[in-house]
């Protein structure tokens, strides 16, 4: 469990500012919903959390430690995870390969361990299995283990991204909306899933979502975004009233009349 | 393929192998022998195109590595030939990582590009430099010798290279199958979502390209006191596309599937030389009709080989012993 920070984070893409001068602060061990609009900049905040992308200024602090300037794989190393927007499993490989990537920076073996089979090498590839076949019981799906990923249905797909994160073993879980695409059903265990994954794993988790039903049900604390700037932030009832949250998704009454 | 199954069929390929110098004359036991390169080749860069994804069009390169370096050692400074070993190896892992380093960045086309134009460097600098003997090569490099046993014969460089072949084969196998080994596979599925996962991309696409780079250095130095002679010639493009053939022909990342690509690229044209002119011909459109209709290969990987797919995997046993007879029939004919 750690705490995220956001420091007056700014991202410009030449001469478009996508993200303007943002700050936010997770608490440890919180579920937190990031939402707004299409083209806000949620999953550009995402990005840069992650170190897919470099913010032109600011800073993006995991406990006490600056994130920004560091690889995405170093992030992950240093204990925050994610699912992506658009699926982006391992698709020819199985679901238990596919859980398996998340011990990769756990894990140390080097080619001699491979090529002698060294008990070191043993040891630790059966704590890798076993690590993967716990992420995948906790969301269900150990007996689709040795199934090819691309072939499971949609559904299963994104719960296999979850499993997956959490084989990373995260004190940070970022969830990129994580139902989109779920039927109502899929939904409601979803939410049963994400509140289970905080209790168990002792996780920070920060989603990006469209769904407000979702967001009622789970989310603590609501960062609300547009045009890259937070116009709000609190707690889901009071943020969802919030007249310029209104305003961004519905435009102004004014213009409605 | 059920375990037994699998056992029993590489036993009998081994077995075959074996028994192959006994067997056959001497014309055919060389196309053997040159097959047999091609495996630990083919194997080589099964880890580079395979395994990781990175499309390499310049193999021919460490092969080349390989075989200069101990040509050279041989001959200009009087090493034996054993001692060449690990010194061009470590001279091949660090042009892979040289190699590598400038095109991490590159994705596929450009990537292949790149590789492409170090190939031809390398083949270039051979004909050029006078420390390869330029574009007449090095000759007259002295036979190996096990302690006073000297390897001149046919038969000694088959079982050599046999016995390099099947250790580049177990190596490939259980690198393939190691933490590694999956590193490597899911960059080839998914760069960014590997990154996502925490892996290292950068070290460990170079540690593809090293390692791919010190398995066709091998076949290189074997390659060297086999011919006792090397020449710029037998390290062209055309070299690089042959092995790529018989990784793409055989089934990317399938070890078995490359095993037998190799024994085919060999084999084919052999086998064809009674139609003369028209070989190459056949050969071409035989490989246009493969990938039109069989492109994962024809021994494509299969990665859920777990125990509960035993009903999918029974399907595919009848399908796989098939091509093991006719493996095994390839290297009866060879």
């Amino acid at each position: 469990m750690s705490s995220l920070t956001v420091k007056n984070v700014t991202l410009k893409f030449g001469g478009l500012t996508a993200v303007h001068d943002l700050s936010f602060h997770i608490p440890a061990g919180s579920i937190t919903s990031i939402i707004g609009p299409n083209g806000a900049g949620k999953t550009s905040v995402f990005n840069m959390i992650t170190g897919f992308y470099r913010p032109t200024a600011g800073q993006i602090m995991l406990g006490n430690e600056n994130l920004v300037g560091k690889k995405p794989s170093q992030i992950t190393q240093r204990g925050l995870a994610r699912t992506f927007q658009n699926l982006r499993l391992f698709p020819n490989l199985t679901v238990l390969d596919n859980v398996k990537s998340g011990m990769h920076s756990r894990t140390k073996q080097t080619v001699w361990g491979a090529l002698w089979h060294t008990p070191a090498q043993k040891k630790e590839e059966r704590l890798i299995e076993e690590v993967a076949r716990d992420c995948l019981a906790f969301v269900g799906m150990d007996a689709s283990r040795y199934r090819i990923a691309k072939n499971l249905p949609y559904g299963e797909q994104r719960y296999l991204e979850i499993a997956r994160a959490l084989g990373t073993k995260p004190r940070v879980l970022l969830l990129d909306e994580p139902a989109a695409g779920l039927n109502y059903e899929e939904k409601e265990n979803l939410i049963e899933l994400i509140k289970r994954i905080r209790q168990k794993y002792e996780l920070t988790v920060l989603i990006i979502e469209h769904d407000m039903g979702l967001i009622h049900k789970i989310s603590e604390n609501v960062i609300v975004l547009d045009y890259g700037q937070k116009i709000a932030e609190g707690a889901p009832v009071e943020v969802l009233n919030h007249p310029r949250v209104v305003e961004a998704y519905l435009g102004k009454e004014e213009e409605a009349m | 393929m059920n375990p037994l199954g699998k056992k029993l069929s590489i036993i009998l390929s081994l077995v075959v192998a074996c028994c192959l110098p006994f067997l056959t004359n001497n014309y055919w036991l060389d196309v053997a022998t040159l097959a047999l390169f091609y495996i630990v080749l083919a194997q080589g860069l099964n880890v580079v195109v395979g395994f990781a994804g990175l499309l390499d069009l310049g193999y021919a390169a460490f092969f080349a590595v390989g075989a200069y370096t101990t040509g050279i050692l041989m001959t200009v400074y009087q090493w034996s030939f054993w001692l060449t070993l690990p010194v061009s190896m470590a001279i091949a892992a660090v042009v892979g990582v040289i190699i590598g380093a400038p095109t991490l960045r590159l994705r596929s086309d450009y990537l292949a590009i790149v590789t492409l134009g170090f190939g031809e460097i390398i083949r270039i600098l051979a004909i050029n430099l006078d420390i390869t003997g330029s574009a007449s090569g090095i000759y007259g490099i002295p036979r190996p010798s096990i302690g006073s046993y000297m390897l001149a014969g046919q038969m000694d460089f088959y079982y050599l290279i046999l016995i390099i072949a099947i250790l580049a084969v177990l190596a490939v196998k259980r690198l393939g199958s190691s933490r590694i080994g999956r590193a490597w596979m899911y960059i080839r599925e998914d760069e960014d979502a590997a990154e996502a996962m925490g892996i290292n991309r950068i070290k460990m696409k170079l540690l593809a390209y090293s390692i791919g780079a010190v398995i066709g250095s091998l076949g290189g130095s074997v390659f060297a006191v086999k011919m006792s002679a090397i020449a710029p010639l037998s390290f062209s493009f055309t070299q690089s596309i042959m092995i790529l053939l018989a990784v793409v022909l055989g089934g990317l990342g399938s070890i078995p599937g490359v095993v037998l690509g190799a024994v085919l690229v060999i084999a084919l044209p052999e086998l064809l030389r009674s139609v003369e002119d028209w070989r190459y011909l056949i050969f071409g459109v035989a490989l246009v009709a493969m990938m039109l209709f069989r492109p994962q290969g024809l021994w494509p990987a299969r990665y859920d080989t777990g125990k509960d797919s035993a009903h999918e995997a029974d399907t595919l046993r009848t399908e796989g012993s098939d091509r093991d007879v006719q493996l095994d029939s390839e290297k009866c004919n060879a």
